[in-house]
């Protein structure tokens, strides 16, 4: 029921993989090259939810797989690249708020963290998929919102959003393979209008404001 | 049926704003869709009240004391924020572009819509859907003004507030699993309180910690609060009203389900949690008082405050505090709603929000003086006011229950935070212009700004005095339902 020791060895895999991207969504500085991590990223989660869809029987997680695919690595650079404009798609980020060595210190401090946080709910199941999806989806919560934090150009913050998103979801997988359709169709949706809420938003900051370091923006703040 | 009427009738509306012939009717089809929604939302929340319950469209809508409570105010709201919108809106985007009113209407619509359905919803799964929602419908309107500071303050809101409707997902997520270990099959509120007790404790804790610190990102509590008061200060007056006195009492009302799932388990208290993160949130919006520049970011740190206030009075349990937790949210939004209005009036007349550059406001104009002077009253806990009553029945019901040192601490920052309320405005109303030959501008406010200030001046006035005997009963179905 719970799958071959072959399946589960792939998920592992497919799991410290899934993490090295979210490393390097935390340490690339090319827009660009952040946002072919991210679609690794998203092939990686898709490849996992396969997995364990053969292991579990489970045909929700096929689903996911094919929407995640099909929102993740096609819709959302289409989207990117139709609402943010080019000059913003090849900016390479000179300024962040902390170096790349300080950062990846503490992104290994975040996934110490993330196992610390996933241990406790480790001991009440028996599957083993959890036990590598749970930990690893946490920290790469945890990574791309660290990525949020660190990062002062617009389209940068929001891949660590979605990297927050894909690590609930590769977390997700494990956790509630059986989900319903409509939460799964909801979650389609979602994703792609994040990026266009966001990416609409660039595109006026960067009209507005001539740049798109949102980091930089503080004319709001207490005196 | 009226369930169903209430999500359609915004998404109608919301439509039609974006027609060609909807250029010119925008306003009053959203003001009549409003109204609509207001009446059938006072028909549900009287069912609600008599009988505890109305489910609707058999298994994915339903709504209860708690849910018809909040229900109620999104509606009412809608409903005072559409009215002023006509005028304000027309005002503010005089020399604008017609298409963007559309936008505006479309939008409002559908972020009404969203927090509409947050308490109707009766899968959660699909409740955390609309939460996620009502940031990113309303994220244009945040930045509706184009302004630098209105489009960074919009960045803030969506970034952080979405960031922290992630982290309440996994909540969710990890809630679903312990639901399916316990054996419970649809994904509802009232299934989870049942099958609280056959959770696996660990699960149900991680869950609740994730839904409260994500889900409190987009309540404002501190410290997940920084992007509230730019968001609260820089969107339109009348979105600021439905920001400031719904949508964060929307998703606290979210927490506050998750009240009686978490007390349900053996060994788990979320008391503390409440208490210590909503004392935190009144400590330090108190602090932040004193030292505001911008009268309508005052307003938004209040909002912190009384998140704090409604979150402690939760916290304190039993069925005393929970009623005045029900009557604080109440007496909140319509009053915060009522003060964004004055606001709102008060900018389109001076054209500031620096608190030091109005003085001597009831020369120039009396009305905004007025609203603003009984909005300050209301807000801050003036005694005719219903937060004065709330207040009262909440700290009273925390000596009752013995946490004196929570409520003595509750007592003071209320009244501190009074003080510097009233200090700010009073300087704003009565105070000498700092130069007094400044020639002092005539304001007009439109006759829409004017029927809103009195039509929402009726309940903030009334419902301190007396409060009608369903509106009670709703009151008390709505702290049943928090567990009290």
């Amino acid at each position: 029921m719970n799958g071959s020791p072959v399946l589960f060895a792939l998920d592992a895999l497919t799991g410290a993989l899934f993490l090295l991207t979210a490393l390097g969504v935390v340490a690339t500085r090319q827009v660009l090259a952040s946002l072919q991590l991210f679609i690794l990223q998203s092939v990686l989660l898709a490849f996992s939810a396969v997995l364990l869809g053969i292991a579990q029987g489970s045909i929700h997680l096929f689903a996911v797989a094919a929407i995640t695919l099909a929102t993740k690595t096609l819709l959302i650079p289409w989207l990117l690249r139709h609402t943010v404009s080019a000059e913003v798609y090849r900016t390479r980020e000179i300024e962040r708020v902390l170096n790349i060595p300080s950062s990846l210190l503490i992104s290994a401090v975040l996934i110490v963290l993330a196992y610390v946080v996933a241990n406790p709910l480790l001991s009440t199941v028996a599957v083993p998929f959890v036990q590598v999806n749970l930990p690893l989806g946490i920290a790469a919560m945890f990574l791309g919102a660290f990525t949020i934090a660190v990062r002062r150009e617009a389209v940068p913050q929001l891949l660590g959003l979605l990297a927050v998103e894909n690590g609930v979801f590769f977390a997700g997988v494990a956790i509630v393979p059986n989900l319903s359709v409509i939460a799964e169709l909801a979650a389609a949706v979602d994703v792609p209008v994040i990026t266009l809420v966001i990416g609409m938003l660039t595109r006026r900051i960067h009209a507005r404001l001539g740049t798109t370091a949102v980091g930089q923006l503080a004319s709001l703040r207490e005196q | 049926m009226e369930l169903a009427g209430i999500l359609i009738v915004p998404l109608l509306a919301s439509g039609f704003a974006l027609l060609p012939v909807g250029r010119r009717f925008a306003a009053p089809v959203t003001l009549v869709a409003s109204a609509i929604v207001l009446g059938l939302a006072i028909a549900v929340a009287a069912e609600a009240a008599r009988t505890g319950q109305v489910a609707a469209s058999g298994e994915w809508l339903t709504c209860d004391g708690l849910g018809a409570l909040v229900l109620l105010l999104v509606a009412f709201v809608g409903f005072t924020a559409a009215l002023f919108s006509w005028g304000y809106i027309a005002e503010s985007v005089k020399h604008g572009r017609r298409k963007n009113i559309q936008l505006y209407y479309s939008l409002y619509n559908l972020f009404v819509l969203s927090m509409l359905s947050v308490p109707l919803l009766a899968n959660v799964a699909l409740m955390w859907i609309a939460v996620e929602l009502t940031t990113l419908l309303s994220a244009f309107l945040v930045g509706f003004e184009d302004t630098p500071e209105a489009l960074e303050a919009a960045w803030k809101y969506v970034i952080l507030t979405t960031l922290g409707a992630v982290l309440a997902l996994l909540g969710f997520l990890i809630l679903y699993w312990g639901s399916r270990v316990a054996g419970l099959e649809p994904f509802t509120w009232v299934g989870l309180v049942e099958a609280a007790p056959r959770m696996p404790p660990a699960l149900l804790w991680t869950a609740f910690l994730f839904i409260l610190v994500g889900f409190g990102t987009k309540v404002g509590l501190v410290p997940m609060h920084t992007w509230l008061p730019d968001a609260h200060s820089q969107a339109p007056a009348p979105i600021c009203a439905l920001l400031s006195g719904v949508e964060t009492t929307t998703v606290l009302y979210v927490i506050l389900r998750l009240f009686p799932v978490v007390g349900g388990a053996p060994g788990l208290d979320a008391r503390p949690w409440f208490i210590g993160f909503g004392l935190l949130s009144v400590a330090v919006a108190t602090l932040l008082f004193i030292h505001v520049r911008d009268f309508k970011r005052m307003f938004a740190f209040s909002t912190v405050e009384h998140m704090g206030i409604i979150l402690v009075a939760a916290g304190l349990g039993g069925a005393d505090a929970h009623l005045g937790a029900a009557y604080q949210m109440a007496g909140h939004a319509i009053a915060k709603s009522f003060c964004f209005f004055a606001a709102g009036v008060t900018v389109l007349g001076v054209g500031t929000q620096e608190i030091t550059a109005v003085r001597g406001l009831v020369r120039s104009s009396p009305l905004a003086a007025i609203a603003l002077l009984v909005g300050s009253f209301a807000i801050a806990g003036a005694p005719p006011f219903a937060v004065f009553v709330s207040e009262f029945v909440i700290l009273k019901a925390g000596l009752a229950s013995g946490h004196y040192v929570v409520v003595a601490l509750l007592a003071v920052l209320v009244v501190i935070a009074f003080c510097a309320v009233m200090l700010h405005v009073n300087r704003m109303v009565f105070g000498v212009p700092a130069v007094p030959e400044q020639e002092i501008r005539a304001v007009t406010v439109t006759l829409s700004c004017k029927v809103t200030l009195a039509l929402a001046a009726i309940p903030l006035v009334i419902i301190g005095i007396y409060v009608p005997a369903p509106l009670y009963d709703l009151l008390k179905a709505a702290a049943s339902a928090m567990g009290g």
